[in-house]
Order: structure tokens, then sequence, then C-alpha cells
């Protein structure tokens, strides 16, 4: 620092240990408890000396609440959502940022209402969309009357309905969540910071669009793309209510939802061992991909919120 | 805004933006739409009828004391939430600014609570404050006194869900914090320091008030999650109770249409959560655009 203050340093890091001892405390804790076995787990407080049952704890947790089946459901999830909400952002930030055209400012105004609500405040309708996602065509075609009007052209009785239910499939866990603007909100202040030379040069070499776009932009915006991965996966990974609601299959659950099953209930035996066990297996993918990816995850947060 | 040198073209542009606008309207604009029909209207418990009732629903809403309870207990909540993790997140991150050899590795130890999911977290301290096998619960016993049962009593429960939320929340404010602090250039710092004032009031004079626009941000980021992401905790942790005193907005949205099947009540308090956001996030950008001008 600017001056010399050795007993504010010490402080400083004294405090910045027991800092991170409380942020860490409840792992280390989880941790331990997810060694011992049952009868040590139950004494209050629990030794903290790790014990020997880790790898049985862990196979316990890991049968038991078929985590399997659901880490990869989980998995599918978040790269769906990921995948998903950064290819059609990167694509509608390129056509809002770059393209003029008669309904550029509707388009930008729809898609930028939606940045601050998330699904959680339309939950219910939202689940009736999922029960059958051409309910809006369906709307639309019976406003319309469409029916009598088919009837009366084609002379014979016609009744269209539409039915396609995306309850308990991967679509119905993935595509409401990609319905959201921070992406392309990213995007566009990305594309804003862009060079106007760049553009003007390639059109000067007869580039077409989406040349531009392959060769100039699309590499320009790795960085933030990396960035963007790793905080949508961590979102998609995380996500609980909508998951929640949209299946009821036991082999479309997600594993955060399925962690419940672990938990000791009253009546149970207290086997915090293996829920927590379950606890840890269950969070390290998300934790894993934040500190592989540190630098961009950092860069990433603070750009969004620019 | 758009770029001077725009491309032109009669189709491209509306073939790039499609996907976006179909998702868009498909998943949020109509069912939107739908949530605010619903929430003018009663319909039976089988709902095959629905009658169109004008403002009934919300009028009941806000007549009943179990919506204003749950209204109170969403605005204490957030609030804990926002400040306990807003001044921890603050406080690890100005120490760690001062100590700046180690300043990679504590962002690397302080960083992955981020990735836990709320719902995880709130499996964590379900342990640790659990009344009969929790280690903190055992030291709120014996050292402070305090018969803790989260159980049985709702502000124990409300402290249990509130530790669980901000937890998490701690890092991801560091982080912000951090980038603020360093952003402060080193120069205002040490004019101060010739100046004679002390690191505690370089500390309020200077650093403080260029962080407020951090500040201000963070504030909202903060309730928002606290609004919704906390779902998660609330739903594996206390269910709502004892007695509904945990029992925030968007879990009893979710009740009350999921559980409850009161389509109409569920759709009027979603408008209701929705308008709240709407006015909270149009007040932070009008405060933080005319107060907050620093940037670094």
């Amino acid at each position: 620092m600017v001056e010399k203050t050795p007993i504010l340093d010490t402080f400083t890091y004294v405090f910045l240990m027991v800092g991170i001892l409380i942020v860490g405390f409840p792992i280390i804790y989880s941790l331990i408890a997810a060694t011992l076995p049952l009868e040590d787990v139950s004494k209050v407080p629990i030794p903290l000396i790790p014990g020997d049952q880790f790898l049985a704890n862990m196979t316990e947790a890991w049968t038991r609440g078929n985590l399997g089946t659901q880490i990869l459901n989980s998995f599918i999830m978040a790269t769906g959502i990921t995948v998903g909400k950064i290819t059609i952002s990167i694509f509608g930030a390129f056509s809002i940022v770059y393209f003029d055209y008669r309904l550029r400012v509707v388009a930008f105004a729809s898609v930028f209402c939606t940045l601050m609500l998330p699904v959680e405040v339309r939950i219910m309708p939202t689940y009736e969309v999922a029960a059958n996602v051409l309910s809006p065509v369906q709307a639309l075609w019976d406003t319309l009357h469409l029916n009598g009007l088919v009837s009366w052209f084609t002379g014979h009785e016609f009744e269209m309905s539409l039915n396609w239910s995306l309850l308990d499939s991967y679509t119905g866990l993935i595509m409401p969540l990609v319905a959201s603007a921070t992406c392309t909100f990213l995007f566009r202040q990305f594309f804003l910071t862009v060079p106007e030379e760049l553009c003007e040069a390639a059109k000067m070499d007869g580039a077409s669009p989406m040349t531009f776009f392959r060769k100039i932009l699309f590499p320009l915006s790795k960085t933030n793309i990396a960035a963007l991965i790793v905080i949508e996966f961590v979102y998609g990974y995380n996500q609980y209510l909508w998951p929640l609601l949209v299946t009821t299959d036991p082999h479309m659950t997600t594993a955060v939802i399925g962690l419940q099953d672990l938990i000791p209930q009253a009546d149970d035996l207290p086997e915090w061992n293996v829920a927590l066990s379950g606890a840890l297996l269950v969070m390290l993918p998300p934790v894993l991909v934040v500190l592989s990816m540190q630098r961009w995850f950092v860069k990433g947060l603070i750009e969004k919120e620019k | 805004m758009i770029k001077r040198s725009a491309f032109k073209s009669s189709y491209l542009p509306y073939i790039l933006i499609l996907p976006q606008v179909i998702i868009t309207l498909t998943f949020f604009y109509w069912p939107a739409f739908q949530g605010l029909i619903q929430s003018f209207q009663l319909s039976d418990p089988f709902g095959q009828r629905s009658t169109f009732v004008w403002f009934y629903n919300y009028l009941e809403i806000f007549r009943d004391p179990l919506y204003l309870k749950s209204v109170v207990t969403t605005f204490v909540f957030s609030l804990a939430v926002a400040s306990v993790s807003i001044s921890l997140g603050l406080f690890i991150a100005t120490m760690a600014n001062r100590a700046l050899k180690a300043t990679a590795l504590v962002r690397t130890l302080l960083i992955w609570p981020y990735a836990v999911a709320p719902a995880i977290s709130g499996i964590l301290w379900l342990f640790l404050l659990h009344p009969s096998y929790g280690i903190v619960a055992l030291g709120i016993n014996k050292w402070l006194g305090l018969a803790w049962n989260p159980v049985l009593n709702g502000t124990d429960a409300m402290v249990m869900i509130t530790m669980a939320s901000a937890w998490k929340q701690i890092s991801y404010n560091f982080v912000f914090f951090m980038a603020g602090l360093q952003a402060i250039p080193k120069s205002l710092i040490e004019a101060a320091a010739i100046d004679g004032a002390s690191p505690f009031k370089r500390f309020w004079a200077i650093t403080f008030p260029l962080l407020s626009p951090t500040f201000f941000f963070l504030s909202v980021m903060n309730i928002i999650y606290s609004f919704f992401e906390t779902f998660g905790v609330i739903h594996t942790v206390t269910q709502g109770g004892p007695g509904g005193s945990t029992n925030i907005l968007v879990y009893k949205v979710y009740q009350d249409g999921f559980v409850g099947l009161n389509l109409g009540s569920s759709s009027a308090q979603s408008v209701v959560l929705m308008t709240l956001i709407i006015v909270i996030t149009v007040l932070q950008f009008k405060f933080v655009e005319k107060k907050v001008q620093y940037t670094g």
C-alpha cells in the first residue's frame, strides 16, 4: 500500500483469512461429514477428523439418489441453454447492430423488454405453453375462425387441433429458459465497441454480411463467448423452479432437485453423510467450470452488467 | 444505436433475428399476456369455465392478510440477504485489495460459492443449523444461550434461509467490489495519504464514494436474486414454514398456483410481482444515471 502500516497489514491478512474460512466453512465441514460413518455423523458436534467412509458414502448417494441419470439431465439442460442462448443471441445482436431495416426498433424493444423478467414471474402460463407449445398458434387459428373458413372452402367439416407437449422433455426444460435477452444485450454492447473501420473495410473488399460475420465479428467475440459459456452453464445447471414444474418423470429430474430426496426427514435415519456426499457430487461440475475458466468468468460477469 | 456503416439487405436481418423473436413471443409475451388475462378471471376448480371478474383477484390478494404478510416477509428477507452479502463482500474485497500479493489466490478461494446452486447452499446450511445435528446451532445454544429451533420458530427459520441465500452471494459481490476497487486510480489514494489521511479516512472519504455505482448496482441485483433465485433455498429448507414465516412472494405464487390450483389469484400475484420488478429496474436505471457518474 501507500505507506507502511505493519499493524494494519497484519490485521488485513488475519481478517482476510477469517473471511475465507467463514466462506469455506460450510464446504469443509460438509466434506468432513461426508467421510464419516452414520454413528459419527449423528454425534453433536461431529468429530473433526475425517473418517474412512468417503467412497462408501459417495457410492451410496450416487445409487440411492440415481445421480448418474440426474447429473446427465442437468448437464444436457445446461448445455442446451448455453448453446441455445448464445446462438440465437449472437445472430440477434448482429441483426440489430449491423443492419438498417424498418422493424429494427420494434425487434430491439420487444427483445429487451424481457431483460429483467425471469421465468419465475410467469410460471403458471409458461407451464401451460409448455404443456402445448402450439397453443399460441391454435389460439390465433380459432380467433380468426379459420376452421369455418377451411370447411367452407373445402366443403368438408374441418377441425384443427394442434397439440405438442414439452412436459418431461429436454426441449421443455431448455426452451423457456432460452427466452431471455441477457446474452443479446451483452453481444450488442460488444458489437457497438467494434471499430466502424472494420466493417467499412470489409464492405469495400466486397464481403457479404455473413462473410463479415464469419471472418471478423465471430473471431473477435471469442472471449465474450467463453465468458458467457461459463455464466450460462452455471445458470442452467442450477435452475430450480422451472425443472421442478416441467418434469414429473423421475428419469427426467435434474440433479439439484433430486437431491431433495436424500435429505433426512424427521422420522428417517439421520444419514447426513449420504445427503452431503450427494450435495458435494452434484455441485462439482459447475464449480469446476467456474474455477477452470475463472479469468473469462470474472470478465464476463462484470461486462455483462455494464 | 446502430453502426454508421450498416449493411443493406431486404431479408437477412429478419432471418437472423427470427429465432430470438419466435422464442420470445412463445415463451415470454404469450405467457405474460395469458397471465394478465387470467388475473382478471375466476375459474372453477376443474379449469373448465372462467368468468371475467375485473379486479376481483387483485382486491382479494390485497385484502388477504397472508399475502400482505408475504410481502413484508419478502422485503425483510431481501433486505437482510442484500445487506449481509454486500457488507461481507465489500469487507473481504477491501482486505483482499490491501493484500496485493495474494489477490489471485484469494480470488480463487472466494469465487467458487457462486457456482453452488441455491438449493445446495440450502442443504449445507440446513446441516449447519439443524436443531439436533447442526454445529452452528449448538454454538448458538451454548454460547449465546438462545433456544434455537428453525423448525418451530419463524425468526430462526428466517435467519437460516438468509444465511443460506447470502452465503453464495458473497462471492458475486466480492468479484464486483474487487473490480471496482481496482478501477480506482492509485494517484487519488496517494494524494490523500500525502495530505495525511489515515487508511480508514481514505476508505470512507475516497474509496467508498467511488464505489457507489457498484454499490447501487449490487443492491438491485441482490434484491432481485432474493426475490426469485432463492426459491430453491426455501423449497429445500423450510417450504415456506413454519406458519408462513418464510413464505416469500415467488413461493406463494408457486403454492397458490400449482399446489392450491387457484389460477386467478396466482396470476394476479405474478402480475404484481412483475410490476414490482419493473419498477425496481426502472428506478435503478434512473437513479444510477442521475446520481452516479464516476467510472474509473
